[in-house]
């Protein structure tokens, strides 16, 4: 008997031991080191061209141009295909179809929080279409010489397109804004086309630094701070260190610009891409470059939250990160609301934001921001032009898709922007509305609600009641620029916070240690029976005190 | 006069006070990881935890060794022998300073209710903690493991949490029942010495 347990004891002993030095001889999971792309020397703005043509010897270049279509005339004799992929782009189309709904979304489709809608203000914002000539409809998308190649390849940084010009640049020196005193010269066009380039971060963001109309206001992590961004701004766009230009991430290829807000990589595996091996996924993506397990071996802990958290998560612990800002809210209910003198004002707020304009209505300004945290699986659904909504809730912009258990979702850092847009209170559907022009139905000349809107809706072919008001909206942008050096990264206790439950705390349907997520019936029954086990060795120990002193 | 006998070998000793040394400290560490308090910060405590876990799991390897290479491993075969004597004695005997119903001797050091005790947490609370800890501790792994699917954190924390309770109730009692010797210091002396002092 004691012979057979001794054998079934020795078994489990050795195997024990032989588990556990398995276990020492591989004390880590496997980490391969994918975290450095050895960076190339930063190619400064000023050094010489790496290109091997110098397009200022080019004749036909040498001539004075009159428009921008002139232009890419010249360039498209060379460049022969350049026009027809342009054309294949969001940046041409502003249209982008959701390849896993179908549905249609981009610029021309959806109704955002900001500016609401290009449609019947076509000459305005179309300043930033990469075209010429988009001023209503009846733009005709397949003539090549319309494609604006300049404003994303001048290196002269002299080429400006203005609201009003329905996208062309600026021909005849005029002033802007109207009545300012400030004056926007004539682009000199001839010296533009000889000086084209690849796009730097000043081209990329004469756009997207100023969407919705002022610097920083729109997406929150894009501002035109990171022209000349620190390293505390962004680590990989620092001027004095990495100097990434945007493209170094969204490389581009065909003119196809990889990495969009409407497909958004919201959850990549797998190992870093490869020169030479086929990759189709999205290089616009931390992990293109950094794999999914980027950590060092002595912080391999942080690799274990690749599976359920976003990289932005812990390394943008703040966007907005400058004191340009960004705006949180827009309420158009302001708009027309005139001064004492019922003449229209505008107001800054302290930091020389704008915070009134009664073209335009309030908004609230903020930098330095904490993000707003949800699960994201990379899917958004917008709400496109017609769609219906429900006034008695706030109308969700983009409903953002993802869940706690679904394998392709992070968590994320968003930037929640609220507004409040006017909407047909019979149709239910949000209005668009005519505002920029010199006419008499634009909100911004005449100040009408009423004719603003009829004209809008009938420029996009949509019913209106004659009946609008207001509605709460909320927009929902993942944040993924301004990327902070790894020291200024979030630490584990703001979030793993027991007191406050730290930065996820509204982030459901996943167990975190020390957030408090515990059983609660687990931990009052732990620590009672350990109370009852102190008290019971305590009053174990005086009984017994007690009795050796009466014997004594 | 009392006697006095040899009970704990070098070896034996040392392995006690690391491996009370270290589950103290990871019960300390484990608790804040658990967000009970705040003492050396939620990404410190995680890490000194694992530390302790894997200086734990060497000590382990070793002390194994130990009692299969020297027989040791006997000393927790249970018995129900004299049970009833120790509880007897435990509950009445103590207080009216009763004899000892145990005689330690060098191949029987532990008193039948000790047996049980250590054999409970070799075989229950251990294993609960180190199978649980072992998921904690490679939570990257899981998917790889092809476990993702049918083993949750939520779980996993639940079953090492329950262990880390179930070990803090040993700990209790085992430091109150080391003055329940012939003399309150006796047990106490031998774990540091090696010599128990006997009747």
């Amino acid at each position: 008997m004691l012979t057979r347990t001794r054998i079934t004891l020795s078994a489990l002993v050795a195997g024990a031991m032989l588990a556990a030095l398995t276990a020492l001889a591989e004390p880590a999971p496997a980490k391969p080191n994918t975290a450095t792309a050895a960076p190339q020397a930063p190619t400064v703005a000023k050094q010489k061209s790496a290109s091997t043509a110098d397009h200022s010897k080019f004749k036909e270049l040498d001539k004075d141009f009159k428009t921008g279509p002139e232009v890419t005339e010249a360039c498209l004799i060379c460049h022969n295909e350049a026009a027809k992929q342009v054309q294949h782009t969001k940046h041409w189309t502003w249209e982008s179809v959701d390849p896993k709904t179908g549905q249609k979304r981009g610029k021309k489709n959806i109704i955002n929080n900001y500016c609401t809608s290009p449609i019947s203000n076509e000459k305005d914002c179309m300043a930033c279409h990469a075209g010429y000539g988009w001023k209503d409809s009846s733009f005709d998308f397949t003539v090549e010489k319309n494609v604006d190649c300049l404003v994303c390849h001048d290196t002269t940084g002299t080429y400006r397109k203005l609201p009003g010009d329905a996208g062309h640049p600026v021909y005849v020196r005029r002033e802007f804004p109207p009545g300012s005193g400030k004056f926007v010269e004539a682009v000199d066009l001839k010296k533009v086309a000889q000086n084209i380039g690849k796009p730097s971060r000043t081209n990329c963001g004469s756009c997207h630094f100023f969407g919705a109309g002022a610097n920083g206001a729109k997406h929150g992590d894009l501002s035109s701070s990171l022209q000349h961004p620190d390293k505390y701004l962004d680590v990989h766009m620092d001027e004095k260190g990495l100097n990434f230009s945007c493209a170094t991430c969204h490389s581009t290829s065909s003119h196809q610009v990889s990495g969009s807000r409407y497909n958004v990589a919201a959850a990549v595996t797998g190992p870093a891409h490869i020169r030479g091996k086929v990759d189709t996924s999205n290089p616009a993506s931390c992990q293109s470059c950094h794999g999914n397990k980027p950590h060092p071996a002595k912080m391999s802990r942080l690799n274990d939250h690749t599976n359920k958290i976003a990289c932005q998560t812990c390394h943008i612990p703040e966007y907005a990160r400058d004191n340009i800002g960004t705006e949180r809210s827009w309420d158009w209910s302001q708009a027309t609301v005139m001064g004492p003198d019922g003449k229209p004002f505008v107001r800054k707020d302290s930091a020389g934001r704008r915070a009134f304009d009664s073209k335009k209505g309030a908004w609230v300004w903020e930098s330095y921001v904490i993000p707003e945290y949800r699960w994201f699986n990379g899917v958004s659904k917008f709400k496109v032009i017609g769609d219906k909504i429900d006034p008695s809730k706030t109308v969700q912009i983009n409903e953002v898709g993802g869940s706690p258990n679904d394998p392709d979702s992070r968590i994320w850092p968003t930037n929640v922007h609220r507004g409040k847009q006017p909407y047909d209170k019979v149709n239910l559907t949000l209005t668009l509305q005519h505002t920029g022009g010199e006419d008499d139905t634009a909100l911004w000349h005449n100040y009408d609600w009423q004719k603003a809107i009829t004209a809008g809706m009938k420029a996009g072919g949509l019913p209106y009641s004659g009946q609008y008001g207001f509605v709460d909206t909320e927009q929902t942008w993942p944040i993924t620029h301004m990327v902070a050096p790894k020291g200024d990264a979030l630490t584990c206790v703001q979030c793993h916070d027991s007191k406050t439950g730290g930065r996820l705390k509204n982030v459901k349907g996943i167990y975190m240690p020390g957030r408090g997520d515990n059983n609660q019936l687990l931990d009052k029954a732990g620590w009672a029976l350990a109370l009852l086990t102190l008290l019971g060795v305590l009053a174990h120990g005086a009984g017994r005190i007690y009795m050796s002193y009466r014997k004594g | 006069m009392s006697e006095k006998i040899y009970v704990f070998k070098r070896f034996e000793r040392f392995w006690h006070w690391s491996q009370a040394t270290l589950i103290i400290f990871m019960l300390i560490t484990g608790f804040e990881v658990h967000g009970s308090y705040h003492l050396f910060g939620f990404g410190q405590a995680v890490n000194l935890h694992t530390i302790s876990a894997w200086t734990l799991i060497g000590l382990w390897v070793f002390a194994i060794f130990w009692h299969f290479t020297t027989g040791e491993w006997k000393q927790y075969i249970p018995t129900l022998d004299k049970v009833i004597a120790m509880i007897k004695f435990y509950s009445v005997g103590i207080f009216i300073h009763a004899p000892h119903p145990f005689k330690a001797t060098q191949l029987k050091k532990h008193n039948p209710l000790q047996r049980l005790a250590y054999l409970g947490v070799l075989l229950f609370i251990g294993p609960l903690l180190w199978t649980s800890g072992w998921f904690y501790l490679f939570f990257g792994d899981w998917s790889v493991w092809g476990v993702d699917k049918y083993v949750s954190l939520e779980w996993v924390a639940f079953f090492h949490t329950a262990g880390a309770f179930m070990m803090l109730l040993f700990l209790i009692a085992h430091v109150y029942l080391t003055t329940a010797g012939h003399t309150p210091t006796s047990h106490i002396k031998a774990m540091i010495t090696g010599w128990e002092e006997v009747d």
